[in-house]
């Protein structure tokens, strides 16, 4: 059985804002699969909270259904990718069907940053401009690259990412959940450290506060993580809080290989090495 | 996703405070230079033949000198690109140019809107207009319409009236500007006991931490509202003026003692 809660500690917050009536943001970390989902919803009325909803809650059951009969050793870096592409695809799926099946949900749709933490690694899959930074030795990382305009805009040399900050496009996003009958998941894996921090937030965390305070919160404040998690949005919200503020933090308290995996292998060779093959054992 | 208004941007040309004209940016591309194949033509020696251009996508416009000879300003400071921000004056040889948006509706709910997250379709590279995926959106205006290529040759017309006034600053970019907690006072805490009494600690960043790590920290954020602490980590809470507190964020008024890992300090305002 997977269960990461004793080396992953988790901090969750969401607020609508200081302008918004309601919060379209949906969010849910599992500690125990090592699971963390953001959706940032749009589209009128509560469309985009269905949206984001949708996708979050299809996410973390599916993702609970298909690891907990799993032990560690099962799940390396490919599963990885492929149960996050999976379940971005049906929740892309699900969002498009409703949105064509009712018209107080036409056009609906969502981002999404879907993040999942296995034997010392942590996959990252992502859909629009909903974000995952990491805190490493001190120094924060963007690790997602948005699916916006504006990061095309910076992509392409057209601007520079100080000239961005003063740009109206932000809102533009080139990809999300639900819009189109397929959706394509950015997934990438990278190694894990202890200590290290990980963020998942959505726009009106990234567009309202600055990076440098987004880095001295987290390191200051790391060992008091649902602190940290109320700082940030009290930052945006201290900044105006134009959209709904969403964070999930993970600090990783400790090494997780997959250790019965990689012990018994060790085993297996001293073995062979002692005159004992392995089939014979 | 929600109906975003197109907002439309234009340009207010003038010499010497008498207004010419007004150019409505209109088309992905307007050229400004000498030469009569400019989109606006400014017969002036002191312009390029090809002096600058200003691309405008969707919400945005970007102004670039196009290496003029004698350069491009904006609101007085030479400029190689820029986006252009409502209101920026722009300066080619003695013309001014203000950069105007409008919304094509006012008020709070389109703005609202504005800033609304919305879906476009990518095309690796070159962005095309957003989907109008919920309500309809009003696709950009970037269909070419037959403007601005009249050469300017008698500048000393008069002045066209406004059709309407600039709209106050669009809610531009909210993380450029500083958190507003730089509108509080100065503050420093003086510690009064333990091996470093009599020193003092400004609090200019929005988060300062105290303690030591491990055993008792505590965080002064610095918010629009004042100074607040709050407790961190360890098993002991800080004492605020002899009595300890809660998990709770505390305001700090001028002249409160806080006690902390041993060390007691006095939080005060500068001014």
């Amino acid at each position: 059985m997977i269960n990461l809660s004793s080396v992953l500690e988790v901090a969750i917050a969401t607020h609508p804002g200081m302008v918004r009536s309601h919060n379209e943001d949906s969010i849910a970390a599992d500690a125990e699969i090592g699971l963390a989902v953001l959706a940032d919803g749009m589209g009128g009325y509560n469309a985009g909270e269905v949206a984001s909803g949708i996708a979050v809650e299809l996410i973390r059951t599916e993702m609970k259904k298909s690891l907990s009969n799993k032990n560690p050793e099962e799940i390396n870096g490919q599963d990885a990718e492929r149960l996050i592409e999976t379940h971005a695809t049906r929740a892309n799926t699900a969002i498009y069907q409703a949105s064509q099946s009712q018209p107080q949900y036409s056009g609906m749709g969502t981002t999404l940053v879907v993040a999942l933490w296995h034997d010392n690694q942590i996959s990252v899959g992502h859909i629009g401009d909903s974000r995952l930074y990491r805190l490493r030795g001190g120094a924060l990382e963007q690790i997602t690259r948005d699916h916006s305009l504006l990061q095309e805009q910076i992509d392409s040399g057209m601007i520079t990412k100080e000239q961005a900050r003063h740009s109206q496009n932000k809102n533009l996003v080139t990809r999300a959940v639900g819009i189109d009958p397929e959706v394509e998941t950015e997934i990438h894996t990278y190694s894990v450290q202890p200590g290290d921090v990980y963020l998942l937030c959505s726009d009106g965390l990234s567009d309202m506060v600055t990076d440098e305070d987004v880095q001295l919160t987290l390191s200051s404040l790391a060992a008091n993580l649902p602190l940290a998690a109320e700082q940030l949005v009290q930052l945006a919200n201290d900044n105006g809080g134009r959209d709904n503020v969403s964070v999930i933090l993970v600090r990783i308290a400790k090494d997780y290989p997959a250790r019965a995996g990689m012990l018994d292998k060790v085993k297996a060779w001293f073995k062979w090495k002692a005159g004992i093959p392995p089939w014979r054992s | 996703m929600e109906g975003g208004d197109t907002t439309m941007a234009k340009l207010i040309l003038s010499l010497e405070g008498s207004v010419i004209r007004e150019i409505p940016l209109d088309k992905e591309r307007i050229t400004i230079g000498r030469r009569p194949q400019n989109d606006i033509q400014i017969e002036n020696l002191a312009v390029s033949g090809e002096h600058a251009c200003i691309v405008t996508i969707l919400n945005d416009s970007f102004l670039e000198d196009l290496g003029s000879t004698n350069g491009t300003l904006v609101n007085g400071n030479p400029i190689k690109k820029h986006i252009l921000q409502n209101n920026d004056v722009v300066e080619i040889g003695k013309y001014k140019m203000k950069y105007v948006v409008e919304a094509a509706a006012a008020g709070q709910a389109a703005q609202d809107d504005f800033e609304r997250t919305m879906v476009m379709k990518s095309s690796p590279g070159k962005p095309t207009a957003p989907k109008p995926a919920a309500a309809p959106t009003s696709p950009p205006t970037n269909a070419p319409r037959p403007s601005a290529a009249a050469p300017l040759t008698s500048p000393s017309k008069p002045a066209a009236p406004l059709t309407s006034p600039p709209r106050p600053a669009a809610p531009a970019a909210a993380a450029q500007k500083p958190a507003a907690a730089e509108a509080q006072p100065l503050a420093a805490l003086q510690l009064l006991t333990g091996p470093n009494a009599g020193k003092e600690i400004d609090l200019v960043k929005n988060l300062t931490t105290l303690g030591k790590p491990g055993v008792q920290v505590a965080v002064i954020t610095r918010r629009p509202q004042g100074y607040f602490i709050t407790h961190v980590e360890g098993a002991v809470f800080p004492v605020l003026n002899g009595k300890a507190i809660d998990a709770q964020a505390r305001q700090l008024n001028d002249h409160d003692v806080i006690e902390l890992a041993g060390v007691k300090m006095e939080f005060f305002l500068k001014r």
